[in-house]
């Protein structure tokens, strides 16, 4: 994991997730104008009790306060997959906890 | 008129707003270019966009009015709805073509 992809990381540990998957897309966006060097294009699917009851602009918001320094430098671009607990794992995986 | 002025006399004056990087004829990056597919396959054809490469202070402006750091934005009805992501959810879920067919409040 590079740097950068740990600092995010870092970030959002804070929104105390059950679960992130974060990825580095940076290499598929070499070259395009904006992302200089191929760098800084991530994705993530967070889950966290956190988002619970709030809508999906506030779960966003909620990710992007934490890394709005780093935008757009150095991250140019963080997609973002928001989940509770409750939506991400199937039913079925919550029963067998 | 301010920046924020503008920002404000656009997306209240057009019921679909998206602040996007080139035309929708020409977007030039991968999430703009999804989002205005999006509202393609939700039926609007024509929408007014905003090629926020071509100005840089409006390109910095719609991050200060929305409190949203990166583009592109969708606007309806005056209400920011959110970037591509949000856009691709919304429209799986049928939320956001419930949300661009919904006639205006009076």
């Amino acid at each position: 994991m590079s740097g950068l992809a740990e600092l995010i990381a870092e970030r959002l540990a804070t929104l105390e997730p059950v679960y992130v998957e974060l990825d580095d897309d940076s290499a598929a966006h070499a070259g395009h104008p904006g992302a200089a060097g191929g760098a800084g294009h991530f994705s993530v699917t967070i889950v966290s009790h956190c988002f619970s009851g709030a809508p999906r602009l506030a779960r966003h918001r909620a990710v992007l306060d934490r890394v709005a320094d780093l935008i757009p430098h150095p991250v140019h671009a963080l997609a973002i997959r928001a989940y509770t607990p409750d939506e991400y794992f199937p039913a079925h995986e919550r029963t067998a906890r | 008129m301010s920046i924020q002025d503008k920002i404000r006399e656009q997306v209240k004056g057009h019921r679909v707003v998206l602040y996007m990087k080139g035309t929708p004829q020409f977007p030039q990056c991968g999430f703009s270019a999804t989002a205005t597919e999006i509202l393609k396959r939700c039926g609007v054809d024509e929408f007014f966009s905003v090629n926020v490469l071509a100005d840089p202070d409006l390109r910095q402006g719609i991050k200060e009015y929305a409190n949203w750091p990166t583009v592109p934005q969708l606007y309806v009805d005056g209400e920011f709805v959110g970037g591509c992501d949000i856009m691709r959810e919304m429209y799986q879920s049928g939320e956001l073509q419930q949300v661009l067919g919904a006639k205006k409040p009076a």
